[in-house]
């Protein structure tokens, strides 16, 4: 082109990046890369490689080890044959390793951005300045809680080898993600990259070798779905960490249930972008660009449902729709283009199929005039009006550059919208009235919200999900845990921890010459007893098999009526920490006022002495003022995160708990599973112990005349495993905790994973419940909650 | 050229009555207005030719300026000469652009010199603009503000800069932001007003917001950030919320106005970002001298060594190219 006639035109030009070094690097390698175990290059025991090719023109760019079940069983071993030397290394000393790999990253910046964008087909300014910086940030920033976490996480210590298996979508920053808490922690990992974007990967276990960090502490699988199979199923594996679909999440989960194996899962989303009509509106374009013409939509947090306020739709749709005529498709190694490639042919198929189907269902489709070049595999932005949430498109996660957008009348009406879905990724809010910001924040469940912002993130801001978005936090303080176990674990037990049998037992007294006046304890649903719906119960015996009493036989239509009273009584949830402290003070009042009978009906159940039966009620009084205490102190953080803003970590209620109480000690086992859900605000159907559900019973009386409201706390007695079962299939219960043994675990974790509830079981490993260091603390307030960051720029 | 006849098909910019309940609708988040702000150069870039004949094109739409206490006919003549050949004739040949009578959008000074740079510049098409209205801070009465405007435009003035009172916008007086706008905009009668809101001096972006649709019902030829005097100055944030502004303004009311960021442009660099800013946020119709300038004094020698660099590959010096 003359310059003459482009100083008419003033169009943009190329701008390429150079990829010279990327493709020394590759040939340097021969275009070939083997698996990286022990700190070795090794070959795949198949002898097996598969391609990795460049989506914006299809171009091969290296073959890559395949590795099956063996090589992961080598990778585990090398793990594993590391792990004592690492995890018992300094804090210090990790932290130099970790610091040591965030320069090296910065050192290999553009090689890092170039060859993630020639693989992945993402644009080079999405890598050079977004995806690398990040992932930098990722190492200094758990560098620093190497450290770190023999002060600031006593009382725990490393997992041990830890298998990540990560997508392809933001395939190096994933990879820090997962990699750098993990180090910190003191674990060794096995990684497994996605098959269509393993060279970063690749490159950055070369950069570990330069680092000097041991061999073993990283090793790097690569595979396709089989290969990350083989690793969840490895019994040297003692934790898993995976991103990528909800599908995959739930194999997992189930795959994993009853191992033992930690489980941290960072699934889907349709994350709804929320549009006010006092909002900026030029600046909510340039965020829905940030939302969903981000790494070509291809985010698991993308704002892909558009939700605005009527009174605004129709301007903010032509502001839209001029903005996407704006948007540059193309090269993703052109310096000047918004959006690159879709990362392969099966995801483009996938994203034109939801297009089509989203035409037939009605809704209304706008795609720019230009068209997308023709090599490659590239997708418009496109965006859908007259969207309605009975639509596939407004409910299925589309994944490519496909916003649909919605309308909503009022501010309750925007966040029924907002959570009519079954994943919680993130939320963006757009408002200038932060009344209304702070207001929505808490309501829409997601693990991320932020208000004027989208697709922000940061080292020390934690990520995750609610619902079917998965469980567990990457980032800030609480992503820490998901790496490591409290070291009091270790101390549990084999076998239920029971009350040693008294000499001689008491009786149930009554008045000389009469009968004792029956007592029928029934079920406790939303506030009121009930009788059972099978109109059966179970009988109750003492310990030399004398009959005490009857409960009721709790089924599944119980769970069902309880699950709902649960639901009903969501107030709870938003009332002051102050406010749950009174009712669970007044509980433990009440409960002491009446300790010689709780105390007695101990000793009737288990056959201790009444000392011993008054040491359980005297230490039910005090860990129930324990939670109460913790109410208004197990508060949140504030991060710091590297934009103006407050990133605000609220630890938030699960929502609706089934809790299956230990078999054992009856009063103080019950309570202390139950009293610390509720404590955070959670409302619980809880299953008491089979053997001793009396005591649980009792409690009823006291709930009643303490002042928790209706539905806070359910009771429903019965066959446990029949009811555990229930509970953990229930798709409207959020987290269920259970206290048995092993098989009943594996049962729930397996069965949770329909509506992928939080699920905290014991493995059949036994606390002491009188041990407030087993019965009590921070672990459980941890499962009770679940962590949103709230991010609030600020500025006038 | 083609400029020219453009301006005859575009009828001027009218005076329209204030709307206040617009104005009160106006919602500017700072925030999001940086974050944007920030990825406009990194969105886009261009290079080689393409970044030649933008840097042109940043030349043709300069208001190369002197406004110093000691400037004298002596300086502005200089000044005139390279508004006139703003870029080395043997440099232009070789890219080819010899013959495209490349010369800068006009030349800016004070009331004073507007005789002396009339004279250098007879001939030409660059017009003289006169800063006004008690420049830079406009602390003075308003009888003496429109008898400068009347001056300056009788001396020959084809563009007055005029300075806003910065009072109206900071104590929300918005009707006397309207009326004083106005009384500048007759009193300019054929001359061409541009608009200077001394944003560094504003506090807020909203206020930004607010007083640039003011001026802009109040029939401001162009909304300028700055007059190269306060602390801080055209900066791109400031400019976007300015040119968002310039949008709404023309999807409002189908009434083009002009942009010309101004104070503390350098560097070619800049000059690519704020044209890229106009690309992106206005459209090509804002990259002409019509609806675009830069007010710059040492942005065209940077301009010119790049220019060089790209002709010859090799890096260039100041003193290689004739001062202004």
């Amino acid at each position: 082109m003359k310059i003459k006639d482009l100083f008419e035109t003033m169009e943009y030009g190329p701008a390429p990046e150079s990829r010279d070094a990327a493709d020394q690097w590759l040939d340097a390698h021969q275009r070939e890369f083997r698996l990286f175990i022990n700190g070795e290059w090794a070959p795949p025991v198949s002898g097996k490689y598969f391609e990795t090719v460049n989506p914006a023109n299809k171009e091969f760019l290296a073959r890559i080890a395949e590795g099956g079940p063996d090589d992961v069983g080598r990778a585990v071993a090398a793990a594993r044959q590391a792990l004592p030397h690492w995890a018992a290394l300094s804090g210090h000393a990790r932290a130099r390793y970790l610091y040591a790999l965030a320069r090296q990253i910065q050192k290999y910046s553009r090689l890092f951005a170039v060859l993630e964008s020639l693989d992945n087909g993402k644009p080079i300014r999405e890598t050079r300045d977004i995806d690398i910086p990040l992932v930098a940030r990722h190492f200094y920033y758990h560098a620093g809680w190497a450290q770190l976490r023999d002060t600031e996480l006593a009382g725990y210590r490393e997992v041990g080898v830890v298998g990540q298996i990560i997508p392809w979508n933001f395939p190096l920053l994933m990879l820090a993600w997962k990699i750098a808490p993990a180090l910190a922690m003191g674990n060794t990992v096995v990684l497994k990259p996605a098959e269509y974007t393993p060279l970063t990967a690749l490159l950055f276990a070369e950069i570990c070798r330069n680092a000097g960090l041991p061999p073993g502490v990283v090793n790097v699988v690569t595979g396709a779905g089989e290969t990350g199979a083989a690793l969840t199923k490895h019994e040297g594996v003692d934790k898993i960490a995976f991103t990528g679909s909800t599908e995959v999440g739930r194999i997992i989960r189930k795959a994993t249930a009853g191992s033992g194996k930690k489980l941290s899962l960072e699934l889907g989303g349709k994350s709804p972008f929320i549009v006010f009509e006092d909002s900026d509106l030029d600046s909510v374009v340039e965020g829905v660009v940030d939302a969903i013409w981000f790494n070509q939509g291809q985010v698991c947090c993308a704002g892909s449902r558009l939700l605005v306020q009527e009174s605004v739709a129709k301007k903010l749709y032509a502001k839209i729709r001029a903005r996407m005529e704006k948007l540059r498709v193309g090269d993703p190694l052109d310096k000047s283009i918004d959006i690159g490639a879709i990362v392969a042919p099966v995801q483009l198929r996938t994203i034109e199929e939801l297009v089509r189907k989203g035409v037939e269902e009605g809704a209304r489709l706008w795609q720019p005039s230009w068209a997308c070049p023709a090599e490659g595999y590239f997708y418009p932005p496109t965006l859908f009006t007259e969207v309605s949430p009975a639509h596939v498109i407004a409910q299925e996660e589309i994944f490519g550059p496909v916003l649909v957008a919605m309308t909503f009348r009022t501010p309750a009406e925007a966040v029924q919208l907002a959570n009519n879905t079954r994943y919680g990724l993130a939320a963006s809010i757009w408002t200038d009235n932060i009344n209304l910001a702070l207001d929505i924040a808490p309501q829409v469940k997601a693990g991320t919200v932020w208000i004027n912002c989208t697709n922000v993130f940061d080292a020390a801001s934690g990520f995750g999900g609610y619902r079917e978005s998965g469980f567990g936090r990457e980032g800030g303080k609480e992503g820490l845990y998901e790496y490591v176990r409290q070291t009091v674990e270790d101390a549990f037990f084999d076998k239920p921890v029971v009350l040693k049998k008294a000499k001689t037992q008491s009786r149930e007294s009554g008045i000389a010459g009469m009968p004792p006046v029956d007592r029928t304890p029934k079920l406790y649903i939303g506030g009121k007893q009930v009788r059972p719906d099978s109109g059966y119960s179970l009988p109750v015996y003492g310990p030399d098999n004398l009959l005490l009493g009857e409960v009721g036989d709790g089924n599944r239509k119980d769970i069902r009526n309880a699950v709902e009273a649960a639901h009903a009584a969501r107030g709870w949830a938003s009332a002051t920490g102050h406010a749950r402290a009174q009712v669970l003070y007044f509980l433990a009042e009440n409960l002491a006022a009446r300790s010689a009978e709780f105390a007695g009906r101990i000793a009737g159940l288990t056959g201790c002495s009444p000392e011993d039966g008054q040491r359980e009620v005297d230490a039910s009084v005090e860990r129930i003022f324990y939670y109460a205490a913790m109410a208004d102190k197990y508060d949140g953080h504030v991060h710091h995160t590297v934009l103006r803003n407050v990133t605000l970590a609220m630890p938030e209620p699960i929502g609706v708990m089934g809790v299956i109480c230990p078999d054992e000690s009856p009063l103080l086992g019950f309570l202390s599973a139950v009293i610390p859900a509720i404590a955070m605000g959670n409302r619980v159907v809880a299953v008491p112990s089979e053997s001793f559900p009396l005591s649980a019973t009792d409690v009823y009386q006291v709930l009643d005349t303490s002042d928790v409201p209706g539905g806070v706390l359910n009771i429903v007695t019965g066959k446990q495993e029949a009811l555990a079962k229930v509970l953990a299939n229930h798709l409207d219960v959020d987290g269920i905790w259970y206290f048995g043994h092993q098989a009943g675990s594996q049962m729930v974790e397996h069965d949770s994973a329909g509506n992928m509830k939080r699920a905290w079981v014991n493995h059949g490993r036994y606390r002491d419940w009188m041990n407030p260091a087993h019965g009590q603390g921070e672990a459980f307030l941890r499962q009770a909650t679940q962590v949103k960051n709230i991010w609030i720029p600020y500025g006038e | 050229m083609k400029d020219k006849e453009k301006q005859k098909t575009h009828p001027r910019v009218p005076i329209l009555p204030l709307d206040l309940e617009w104005i009160k609708s106006i919602r500017v988040n700072r925030s999001a207005v940086e974050r944007r702000a920030d990825t406009l150069g990194k969105r886009r870039t261009v290079k080689k030719e393409w970044q030649a004949a933008w840097l042109l094109r940043a030349i043709a739409c300069m208001d190369l300026t002197t406004l110093a206490g000691d400037d004298t006919p002596g300086n502005v003549v200089r000044l005139c000469a390279k508004a006139r050949q703003p870029v080395r004739q043997d440099l232009l040949e070789r890219m080819g652009v010899g013959d495209l009578g490349l010369h800068t959008g006009a030349v800016c000074v004070y009331h004073n010199l507007i005789a002396a740079a009339l004279d250098a510049l007879e001939g030409s098409d660059i017009p003289v603009a006169a800063v006004s209205t008690g420049f830079p801070a406009g602390q003075i009465p308003m009888a003496q503000k429109l008898e400068e405007i009347g001056a300056s435009v009788k001396a020959g003035a084809q563009e007055i800069d005029i300075v806003i009172s910065r009072a109206h916008v900071l104590r929300g007086e918005w009707e006397n932001l309207y009326e004083e706008v106005v009384s500048f905009r007759e009193a300019c009668g054929p001359a061409h007003m541009k608009t200077i809101l001394a944003t560094g001096e504003l506090a807020t972006l909203t206020n930004v917001a607010k007083a640039s649709h003011v001026c802009m019902m109040a029939g401001a030829d162009f909304i300028k950030t700055s007059t190269g005097k306060e602390s801080v100055n055209a900066t791109l944030p400031v400019s976007l919320v300015m040119v968002r502004a310039i949008r709404e303004y023309y999807e409002r009311t189908g009434f083009q106005v002009g942009f010309k960021p101004a104070g503390g442009i350098r560097t070619a660099k800049q000059a690519l970002d704020w044209l890229i800013l106009m690309k992106e946020e206005l459209g090509n119709d804002w990259l002409s001298p019509r609806l675009f300038r830069f007010g710059a004094s040492s942005l065209l020698t940077d301009i010119e060594r790049q220019l060089e660099h790209f002709v010859t590959g090799t890096y260039s010096a100041d003193y290689r190219h004739p001062m202004g």
